[in-house]
């Protein structure tokens, strides 16, 4: 059985061209959640996704090399005025094999032609859509397509107003298959604003995350007999502690009693004719 | 320690004070229903004349004694579900009734009069074929048991073998009945299908085998159906066209005897042996066509015709002391069939025994009839019915009761049209008119009543009478069954108000019921709709009908020729308030019910908005689409989950009438955190089909309905299903079996947005790119589940609580807030202030927490809770083999007054305060004109 890499972080290098001279650049930014509880869950979400934002100066031939090695399958989007689905190329996903499952992305901008159509789409609040084919990410099946493709959606016009920032998440399932993907912009709203410029709508602004299912977790007993043992523990400690119920509130018990006592006594039982209502 | 146990403790009293219910309230909120099932076999326990007990062997694995004068039960026993606790044969011997039970694995005896076990015996591995009491000199000491290659004889008073004795041949011969008539001898008969019958005699004493031979029948296909003892030691069976006798054999053209078997129908032989010890009748009857059957007898190897009996729908033999007596059913018209009885022996009518009895064209088809024979006659009229259709029910709803016909005449004078001044002053005084006249009406009976004692006075529920009480608190339960028979029931007293028997329901049906009015809209009759769908085929049909009266509605469905992927109810609704019921056929096209101009015109308004989803579990692939104003579909997502690797076993999303009424949870810091509360979210569960312990996992997906991203994904490893889940608000629950610890463990998700909202106005899926934060906790639960369900208020302002129906038959309500991911496992003063109870593992059961304190529920296959008019209050029904209603209150009755408050004190209280504010005043007037006088 293939090692499934839980736990390990996932290497995901987002890839933005600019303008006809692609440069790179790798700033890692650990994204700012508060965490507010610590819930091993949210943790391991952190762990699993870590994103990676690329914008510096390298050359596209300097890593081309190194990237090309993997496995590349096509990034297809598709945007019509009159809801008829034809899937174009946008882009392309390389998966480098590897202990660490790596995906990067690199996509070329959009013509001029695509730029009016996609404000088109947006004006008639059209859909903008991505697929991808469905594909491992584990190095020894990667080469294997399975048939179909993954599809998902976003506004066009959310598309259009965000400066084409959207970003897009590979789900993958236990034993590395894609089995999902999802693309979001941000901001995700349509307000209606005017986009004027054109060169805002050239180039991607992509950020590319890999999300695998997280560990859910199980009882915790452990910690808890831990805890129990430690209460036990000080509580032998403490010879205060260990004296007996009766012992510590002998006196309460006793002045109860005699209170209940007297008070019986000093109180004749009422007369039988007396109902309860 | 201490002190932090003596907090919890505090924290634990004043959340939840004791739940129970008083001894005088047993019963008053709740009721239950206990059913068998299906019948098997039965047998009439006619040993003593006096006898009112029929005994019967169900398809559920349930072994009961039903009451013959009220149809009640005495007892009842279940089995286990499955083939192992299948019920193969039941034969009954005075006082004991012995059974064969999980393909020949046990052999019981059970007494009869009280239901107790006599003995019991595990049998010898081996599949089951027939089992035969076996008598000796008069008396019936054994019990005979054949299996596919080998017989034992039993002691009927212990159970204790006597001999077991291998069969000859058992691999080329079939052997299928076994079968004795008092003499010494136990003859076994197999088969070889299509060239000959084997039969071999064994002696009783010590299973020595007497004799053997065989007889030339290559026309024979199967023995049990066809072939019967009659008379003394002759096999009659019977072929489309041959009717041969065992000792030497004849061949019997049934022309010769002027009898014509229907063409294409296999003739049943039908015969009765009254006692073991002594050889059958020479009398059987010959079902010679579906409604034709010929009672015949066997005399010296002639058979001679008594009587033909056409038409007759079923035949059956009784006998009493020594006589024995046929009884026929046959229909009269469509809605009436009669009884008769005739002398076995000639054929002729007994006089004064025609029982006319009208069936319900609801009711179903008759499937045995059996004779009560206590010498006092017939009382001429059906005495009880049992609706074993309920002991199976697939889903059901809770339909809000109408008005009561006053209020109804009120409401209805909004709303006709109006028209003129001067007739709706008409209108206005006539309605008043009738409710004077209702009110007056309602004096009398309220005087007339009080002259009577208590318990004469009568509160049947009819359909008449139905009519909503005040909170809201009485519904109508539309309940629908496997069978395609769906009834309605008062949920108050669990009384059928009404029952529809749904004519060519496929046997592997998938129902769907919706509720597409409510009976909110006076004067337009409240509407359910129900699709039934062939799981096979995929072709639907719709049967809509009114939920209070079960009457089908005038409403014509549209005819569905396509079969049906997916079917959603928008909250839309067209000009008679009706919601729209939209259906999507396998060439992805849309049609709506109902589809008039209105409808068509609303949903090309929204249809942008309209989004909905397909699965395929068997590919794995989750698809979403879009609605077009052409009422065509546009794929929009598409998600796969290898099947090869895990499967999808259920998917959940919430409850369409759930609200949620606070956004968000106080912290202990005062800060909000604010609920991911998605409506489209779904819940996927996943199984591996690695089964292997190490490698199973349970996989948990959500996923949002619309956009089709997945919004968490989780993986339960060296877990296994079943998996129950209940999802709403802003958490799934799920419960699975850890194959690591060998334990049921429960898991909690709860999702949050955060300390602030992305948009608080509106939720819209297609606006929510950052993902919610997920918190998760797991505990073990001790016991394993049947079924689970969430409680649901009208407002949702109630704390919720989990609603368990547990295999030992208990229903648990257990706080919603024992599984909570944020319980701390280091109590700090935030999660104190917070009211959070500090974690533990386990999850505690608590004997109050049993909704239904003694009154078992078994096999509860579903859980369904429905909101009441008080916000405090839930209605909760169990069903499964029993039914089981009842109401909870999760953070107790908060907006209702006690029984026992004291109306008496409050008031003279509030009387003597107003008193001594005027005597007061006075006082102080007097003290004042005292005082200016001074």
């Amino acid at each position: 059985m293939p090692s499934v890499a839980y736990g390990n972080a996932v290497h995901a290098g987002i890839c933005s061209s600019v303008h006809r001279l692609p440069v790179f650049s790798s700033v890692k930014m650990s994204r700012s959640v508060t965490i507010h509880f610590a819930v091993l869950s949210s943790l391991c979400f952190l762990l699993l996704s870590r994103f990676v934002n690329c914008n510096n100066g390298r050359r596209i031939g300097d890593s081309l090399d190194a990237e090309l090695s993997g496995f590349s399958v096509p990034l297809e989007h598709s945007f019509e005025v009159d809801d008829v689905t034809t899937f174009r190329v946008r882009g392309a996903l390389i998966l480098k094999p590897g202990r660490e499952q790596s995906v990067s992305l690199y996509q070329n901008q959009l013509s001029e032609e695509d730029r009016i159509k996609l404000k088109e789409v947006a004006a008639v609040d059209g859909l903008y859509k991505v697929r991808i084919p469905r594909v491992s990410l584990q190095a020894d099946r990667m080469e294997r397509q399975m048939e179909g493709h993954l599809t998902a959606f976003v506004r066009a016009c959310a598309m259009v107003e965000s400066h084409l920032s959207d970003v897009l998440t590979l789900h993958t399932d236990v034993s590395g298959v894609l089995i999902a993907v999802s693309i979001v912009t941000i901001p995700g709203a349509c307000r209606g604003t005017e986009v004027e410029d054109e060169v805002d709508l050239e180039v991607f602004n992509t950020t590319l995350t890999v999300m695998a299912p997280v560990s859910a977790p199980g009882p915790e007993t452990a910690f808890f007999l831990e805890r129990l043992e430690q209460e036990t523990e000080k509580k032998g400690k403490n010879p205060q502690e260990q004296k007996s119920f009766f012992a510590k509130y002998w006196y309460l018990i006793l002045g109860g009693a005699i209170f209940l006592m007297l008070s019986n006594s000093a109180q004749p039982p009422p007369g039988g004719a007396r109902e309860q209502s | 320690m201490a002190k932090f146990i003596l907090l919890f403790l505090k924290l634990l009293a004043i959340l939840y004070t004791v739940q129970a219910v008083f001894e005088d309230q047993v019963g008053k909120f709740d009721w239950k229903q206990q059913y068998v099932g299906s019948v098997r076999f039965a047998h009439f326990d006619n040993q003593i004349q006096s006898s009112k007990k029929v005994l019967v062997a169900t398809e559920k694995n349930v072994f009961a004694a039903i009451n013959t004068r009220t149809g009640e039960l005495f007892w009842r026993h279940v089995d286990k579900t499955g083939p192992e606790g299948n019920i193969d044969a039941l034969l009954l011997q005075g006082q004991d009734a012995v059974m064969v039970v999980g393909d020949g694995r046990i052999l019981r005896s059970w007494e009869v009069n009280v239901g107790g076990l006599n003995w019991e015996m595990v049998l010898d591995s081996g599949s089951f074929q027939s089992a035969s009491l076996v008598g000796h000199q008069e008396h019936v000491k054994y019990v005979a048991v054949l299996k596919k290659a080998a017989i034992s004889l039993h002691y009927l008073s212990n159970g204790h073998q006597k001999w077991i004795e291998n069969l000859p041949e058992s691999d080329s011969v079939d052997y299928q009945s076994v079968y004795s008539e008092g003499k010494g001898e136990v003859f076994v008969l197999g088969l070889v299908p299509h060239s000959h019958i084997t039969v071999v005699v064994y002696s009783i004493d010590d299973g020595e085998i007497l004799k053997q031979f065989t007889v030339e029948a290559p026309w024979m296909p199967d023995l049990q159906s066809s072939c019967s003892v009659i008379g003394k030691g002759m096999l009659t069976c019977v072929d489309a066209v041959v009717s041969s006798a065992l000792t030497h054999c004849t061949f019997l053209p049934l022309q010769s005897i002027g009898l014509e078997v229907s063409s294409g129908f296999r003739p049943v032989l039908v015969s009765s042996q009254p006692n073991a010890a002594r050889p059958p009748l020479s009398e059987f009857f010959l079902q010679i066509g579906p409604d034709q059957h010929v009672l015949l007898q066997l005399n010296k190897g002639q058979i001679l015709t008594l009587r033909d009996f056409k038409p007759a729908m079923l035949v059956s033999f009784a006998t009493t002391g020594e006589k024995t007596v046929a009884a026929v059913m046959s229909p009269k018209n469509k809605t009436a069939s009669s009884i008769n009885l005739f002398s076995a022996e000639t054929g002729r009518r007994l006089l004064d025994t025609t029982l006319i009895f009208t069936m319900d064209p609801n009711g179903g088809k008759p499937e045995k009839v059996g004779l009560i024979t206590n010498g006092s006659g017939f009382p001429g009229r059906v005495l009880w019915t049992r609706e074993e259709a309920l002991s199976d029910v697939v889903t059901m709803e809770m339909v809000d009761l109408p008005l009561t016909a006053t209020q109804a005449e009120l409401e209805g004078e909004f709303g006709k049209k109006a028209d003129g001044l001067m007739s709706m002053v008409l209108k206005r005084l006539s309605s008043q008119l009738i409710l004077l006249q209702a009110w007056l009406s309602h004096l009398w009976k309220l005087f007339y009543d009080a002259r009577q004692p208590r318990s004469q006075v009568k509160n049947e529920v009819t359909i008449e009478n139905l009519s909503r009480d005040e909170f809201n608190l009485q519904k109508m339960m539309v309940m629908v069954t496997a069978s395609g028979k769906l009834f309605g029931i008062d949920s108050k007293t669990g009384t059928i108000v009404w029952k529809h028997y749904l004519d060519n329901v496929p046997s592997n049906a998938a129902f769907k019921l919706m509720v597409q009015r409510t009976t909110a809209h006076f004067p337009h009759p409240p509407q359910c709709t129900l699709l039934i769908k062939d799981k096979d085929t995929g072709l639907a049909t719709l049967h809509v009908f009114n939920p209070i009266y079960g009457k089908k509605s005038h409403v014509t469905p549209p005819l569905l020729p396509q079969p049906i992927l997916q079917s959603m109810l928008l909250p839309l609704m067209d000009q008679d308030y009706a919601k729209v019921l939209l259906l999507v056929d396998d060439q992805y096209k849309v049609s709506a019910f109902p589809s008039t101009k209105n409808v068509l015109q609303q949903l090309q308004d929204v249809a942008s908005s309209v989004f909905f989803f397909l699965i395929d579990a068997n590919q794995g692939r989750l698809s979403g689409y879009r609605l077009r104003t052409d009422l065509s579909t546009e794929l929009i997502w598409e998600v796969v989950i290898p099947a090869e690797v895990q499967k999808i076993v259920t998917v959940n999303g919430k409850k369409a009438n759930e609200h949620v009424h606070s956004q968000g949870r106080v912290m202990g810091d005062r800060s909000v955190l604010y609920k991911y509360l998605n409506p489209n979210l779904l819940a996927l569960v996943t199984e591996s089909t690695d089964q292997h312990q190490e490698r199973s996992f349970v996989g948990i997906i959500l996923i949002d309905g619309v956009t089709g991203r997945i919004i968490h994904e989780a993986v339960q490893r060296k877990a296994r299903g079943p998996v129950h889940i209940v999802h709403s608000e802003n958490w799934v629950v799920y419960e699975y079996w850890s194959t690591k610890s060998r334990r049921v463990e429960f898991s909690v998700i709860e999702l949050y947005e955060g300390m602030e909202l992305y948009n608080s106005t509106v939720f819209s899926s297609l606006d929510r790119p950052h993902a919610p934060q997920v918190l998760q906790q797991s505990y073990i639960f001790p016991s394993a589940i049947s079924a689970m369900d969430a409680t649901l208020t009208e407002k949702g302002i109630t704390s919720r609580h989990l609603l368990i129906g547990l295999p030992s038959g208990g229903i648990l309500s257990l706080p919603k807030m024992f599984l909570d991911p944020r319980r701390p496992e280091i109590v700090s003063e935030q999660s104190r202030e917070e009211n959070l109870i500090p974690y533990a593992p386990e999850l505690p059961i608590r004997t109050e927490w049993f909704i239904n304190y003694n009154q078992s529920v078994l096999r509860v296959r579903g859980i369904h809770t429905a909101p009441s008019g008080l916000e405090s209050t839930c209605l909760v029904v169990a069903y499964g083999l029993d039914i089981y209603q009842t109401r909870v209150y999760p953070s107790k009755q908060f907006d209702v007054l006690k029984d026992d408050y004291d109306y008496m004190l409050i008031s003279s209280v509030l009387l003597a305060l107003f008193f001594a504010t005027m005597i007061s005043k006075r006082l102080a007037e007097v003290k004042l004109l005292n005082r200016a006088w001074r």
